[in-house]
């Protein structure tokens, strides 16, 4: 227990002083049990203000210290780092006398305050145990689950800096939405073309293993140490036999709507998703295929010289420990079912805006030219609405960040296809935040004369061969109908279903709209809760193609600085369970948000430190009081309040 | 020599003095080592006869029920000083147990409610218990509730409402050899007959009374019906559990709690699973009764001097 303890008030210029008399308090806290020192300076976290603690331990013969300054968020880890010279880190405690205290009250409140809590904060000291770091070690390789354009940038940083990679795709290539696209905004780049080079740089890759058409179905353990299985499901077809010559695909009978077209143009039961799919291999579709049981076809296996496919194949489970995880399963549209108002799927010329970025592609269902899809022609009037089903209580509140920026593309592009047409925008505000954005959607107002209508749609309907679209320009104060071929729905972008699956195997909460809850939203936004555990990608949140990449490269640096080490260093804050008196309950397991709580087979629980980030939930909801945390003792906090009230 | 043993019956049910019986053949056996001295249920002792007893000359002295009368309080003092060893038996004694809610209420509240407004009482000349009448002079109604250790300084506690025969006998087992301390420190869920049941993770997602819900036979709380198990002493083998009856949490909280509600309550309420705040308050107030229900033993204990009186 400490004996000597100094106290070290700082003034934190007049951020402190200037509310806080602390001559005051450094003259109450000289007179307290076990306080052998105490004074003040300007900026103790300044290098004079830190010589000045290991002067004075050094003099003064001090065997614990308290800085009262800011939170110890900021500053814990300096101060430690100089106590750890002559002693035990865990003999250094911060007192906060900024954010709890000077900022918060008025000059004489502020300096009562200020004693107490640092007065409570000797009586914590004085609970304290010297403790030791934990220490846990580290499998080197990294999943990243979701190959799209994020899990691709994840996977190749990470690569290239000489660690292993297990990319898992589920899909039968990766490539994700960013695939689907035509062209990308605000530099009209074609999407495949920028994209499919990073493709190929996966598949080529000796660090990365690559496993597309499979999916992750168990997590556990931690940072450092996860098992992961991942199920590989049967594609029926040799990924390494297989030549891509497509005899296969013209044999088989069998024809069903192209879920990469959005379902707009067809593809046969054996199928490449589209021709720069990676790994470069057909696949075949389980469900419409004839030939897997019972045996009626056998036309594809019939026409394969290669003698690549297997009916036989079965489904595998892959078991692999990995240091790190990295999620990046991207997004889905909304359900365009629930958009009744704008009458999705009761009419075939009302489209969602990724239907309309296929008919932009080149390799899309019409080979990228833009037409009417009731009638096959031209459409002369096409209507665009933004904030389809974003920014709308009825449906999600957010913003979907990304369709100002792409519906202005899609006007663009369809005047580029049809100059005699004419295009409208109905939109709530223009958010165009990122490089070049607000240039973008300027040249598209102005050169390429697009109406922009400032107004929500109220009523869709169809009036012979046209939709008409009422809505009200808010800037003019008009009801505005517009006869339209065509309308295009910028629909709002949710979480995949499958996000809030890999969400709880890996015990990380989701919100509304099945977005990844990062553990800090400005501090911590590609960090988990949990150590170890990752985000990129409009997994996390809807952003763009450079906010995903941006992102995606800032996960796998996270990764790199666990893998730079070969031990991870662990705060030994931790639960400890008092197993004696522990009944098995099992709330603490029921409960901890990390998992580190684990049921024994004698039925009590156990605390895996490794795991255990401190939180003190399951010391809080013990029914039989029986969990402590580290040095946030029972006795320590009464004593604290003790001191306080 | 025999020790000498007494037993009082305070404000409680009788219950207690029961499970004294309720040990059975135990009790012939316990014969041949005590001598009662005073056990006003069953044998014939007058208070003069106390009275007269030379001070410390009982080996252990047991007090059953609550505080309620200036009688009971008078008692409580007596026995104190004539033995040795004072303990509170029982939930009634050690915690005030469900006569305790009464410290809800105030002795006018509960003397409106008991003499006149409870719907089977017939009183048209609104009589009302009078400590001084011409002929009859009765103990005072305290005005609140006291458990024993409120009192006089308790020695030690048998738990449980009343004291299950398993703790009962270990207890008397420890008092007749001197020892104070007995009993177990873990919680019900380790001995219970359904621990085995209990899933990985317990998550309610609404809670049930016991009725509307039909038992398969799981751990009640995984099935969310409340039961105070968690956060009781064990000791009773789970004697309600094997009835299929929840824990109500007669034998108090393990030793390292002192507000077993509070206790079970932040248990219950971090079991609610990843909801909004509003779907929380909501199935949080679906709990009827929730000082019956994590409160029933120990209000007096936690309300000594009655409900704290509303500021406003």
């Amino acid at each position: 227990m400490a004996r000597r303890i100094g106290v070290f008030v700082c003034h934190c210029g007049v951020n402190i002083a200037g509310v806080v008399d602390v001559e005051r308090v450094a003259e109450e806290l000289r007179k307290y049990p076990g306080v052998a020192f105490a004074t003040t300076y300007q900026y103790m976290c300044s290098d004079p203000g830190q010589n000045l603690i290991r002067q004075k331990i050094e003099e003064e013969n001090l065997d614990a210290v308290i800085i009262a300054a800011c939170s110890p968020a900021m500053h814990e880890e300096t101060f430690r780092s100089v106590c750890k010279e002559f002693f035990n880190p865990y003999r250094c405690e911060m007192a906060n006398i900024r954010e709890q205290c000077s900022w918060v009250h008025d000059k004489k409140e502020a300096t009562e305050k200020a004693i107490k809590l640092v007065k409570a904060t000797v009586e914590k000291l004085r609970g304290n145990e010297d403790l030791m770091p934990i220490f846990v070690p580290i499998e080197k390789k990294c999943l990243v689950i979701g190959g799209g354009i994020a899990g691709i940038q994840a996977a190749l940083d990470i690569a290239d800096a000489g660690y292993k990679v297990i990319l898992v795709e589920k899909e039968a290539s990766i490539g994700g939405r960013m695939a689907q696209l035509s062209e990308t905004f605000p530099t009209l780049d074609c999407s495949q073309c920028i994209l499919t080079p990073k493709m190929v740089a996966v598949a080529r890759h000796p660090n990365i293993k690559l496993m597309a058409y499979s999916e992750v179905i168990d997590i556990s353990g931690y940072v450092g140490n996860f098992d992961v299985k991942i199920l590989k499901k049967p594609r029926y077809v040799d990924e390494d036999a297989c030549t891509v010559c497509g005899d296969c695909e013209k044999a088989c009978p069998v024809i069903i709507p192209n879920e990469f077209d959005m379902e707009k143009k067809p593809r046969k039961a054996i199928y490449i998703p589209f021709p720069q799919a990676v790994p470069s291999t057909y696949t075949i579709d389980r469900e419409a295929c004839l030939g897997l049981a019972p045996l009626t076809c056998a036309q594809c296996k019939d026409a394969c010289e290669a003698n690549a496919i297997n009916y036989d194949m079965q489904p595998k489970i892959v078991e692999e420990r990995v240091g790190a995880i990295i999620v990046a399963t991207g997004y889905d549209l909304y359900d365009k079912n629930k958009l009744v108002e704008y009458g999705y799927g009761e009419d075939d010329d009302i489209i969602t805006s990724l239907e309309f970025e296929r008919m932009l592609s080149a390799s899309g269902p019409t080979g990228g030219e833009i037409i009417k899809p009731s009638t096959g022609k031209v459409p002369k009037k096409v209507v665009f609405i933004q904030c389809a089903g974003s920014r709308d209580k009825q449906h999600m509140p957010y913003c979907s960040s990304i369709c100002c920026m792409y519906t202005a593309k899609h006007a663009l592009l369809y005047k580029h296809h049809v100059p005699d047409g004419e295009a409208y925008i109905f939109y709530i505000d223009i958010r165009a935040t990122g490089k070049n954005y607000e240039e973008f959607i300027a040249r598209v107002m102005e050169e390429e004369r697009i109406n922009y209508i400032r107004g929500k749609v109220a009523k869709i309907y169809r009036e012979g061969d046209k939709i008409v679209v009422w809505g009200v320009d808010t800037l003019t104060g008009k009801k505005v109908e517009i006869k339209a071929d065509l309308v295009v729905l910028a629909m709002a972008i949710v979480g995949r279903k499958e996000t809030k699956e890999i969400a709880k195997l890996l015990k990380v909460a989701v919100d509304d709209g099945n977005f990844l809850k990062e553990s800090h939203p400005k501090l911590k936004p590609v960090e988990a809760l949990s150590r170890g555990i990752y985000f990129a990608g409009c997994a996390q949140s809807p952003k763009d193609i450079p906010a995903a990449v941006a992102q995606a490269s800032a996960a796998a640096s996270k990764v790199l600085a666990i893998f730079s080490k070969d031990k991870l260093e662990k705060d030994p804050l931790v639960a400890v369970v008092d197993e004696d008196r522990c009944s098995g309950c099992g709330v603490c397991v029921s409960i901890c948000p990390y998992g580190a709580m684990q049921r024994q087979p004698n039925g009590k629980a156990k605390c895996i430190e490794a795991l255990c980030e401190g939180c003190g939930t399951c010391a809080a909801a013990c029914p039989s009081n029986n969990i402590e945390m580290r040095n946030y003792k029972d006795e320590q906090i009464e004593k604290m309040i003790e001191v306080i009230v | 020599m025999k020790k000498k043993i007494a037993m009082y019956w305070g404000a409680g049910c009788g219950g207690c003095d029961v499970s004294l019986l309720g040990i059975h053949e135990k009790l012939l056996d316990l014969l041949d080592d005590i001598e009662i001295v005073f056990w006003p249920c069953a044998t014939d002792f007058k208070y003069e006869d106390l009275e007269k007893m030379p001070d410390k000359s009982i080996d252990v002295a047991f007090y059953n029920g609550a505080i309620r009368t200036e009688e009971n309080e008078k008692i409580a003092k007596l026995l104190r000083k004539k033995a040795k060893v004072l303990v509170a038996y029982g939930s009634c004694a050690s915690e005030g147990c469900v006569i305790g809610l009464a410290n809800l209420y105030d002795k006018k509240q509960i003397f409106n409610v008991v003499y006149l407004q409870n719907e089977t009482t017939k009183n048209e000349d609104k009589v009302l218990p009078k400590e001084h009448t011409n002929d009859l002079e009765l103990p005072e109604f305290l005005p609140h509730l006291k458990t024993l250790e409120q009192v006089v300084k308790v020695d030690a506690v048998i738990p449980g409402c009343p004291p299950p025969r398993p703790v009962l006998e270990e207890a008397l087992e420890a008092l007749l050899q001197g020892k104070t301390n007995f009993g177990k420190e873990v919680a019900l869920c380790d001995e219970c007959p359904r621990k085995d049941s209990k899933p990985e993770k317990i998550e309610i997602e609404r809670f049930y009374r016991w009725h509307e819900k039909e038992d398969n036979g799981d751990c009640f709380l995984a099935q969310g019906m409340i039961c105070m198990g968690p956060a009781t002493l064990a000791g009773c083998q789970g004697e309600c559990i094997s009835a299929n009856i929840p824990c109500t949490g007669c034998m108090g909280p393990t030793p390292k709690v002192k507000d077993q509600g509070a206790a079970m309550l932040s248990a219950i309420a971090s079991l609610l699973g990843d909801i909004d705040e509003e779907k929380e308050e909501e199935i949080m107030n679906s709990i009827r009764d929730m000082i019956g229900t994590f409160y029933k033993y120990r209000a007096a204990k936690l309300l000594p001097e009655g409900r704290l009186k509303d500021e406003s």
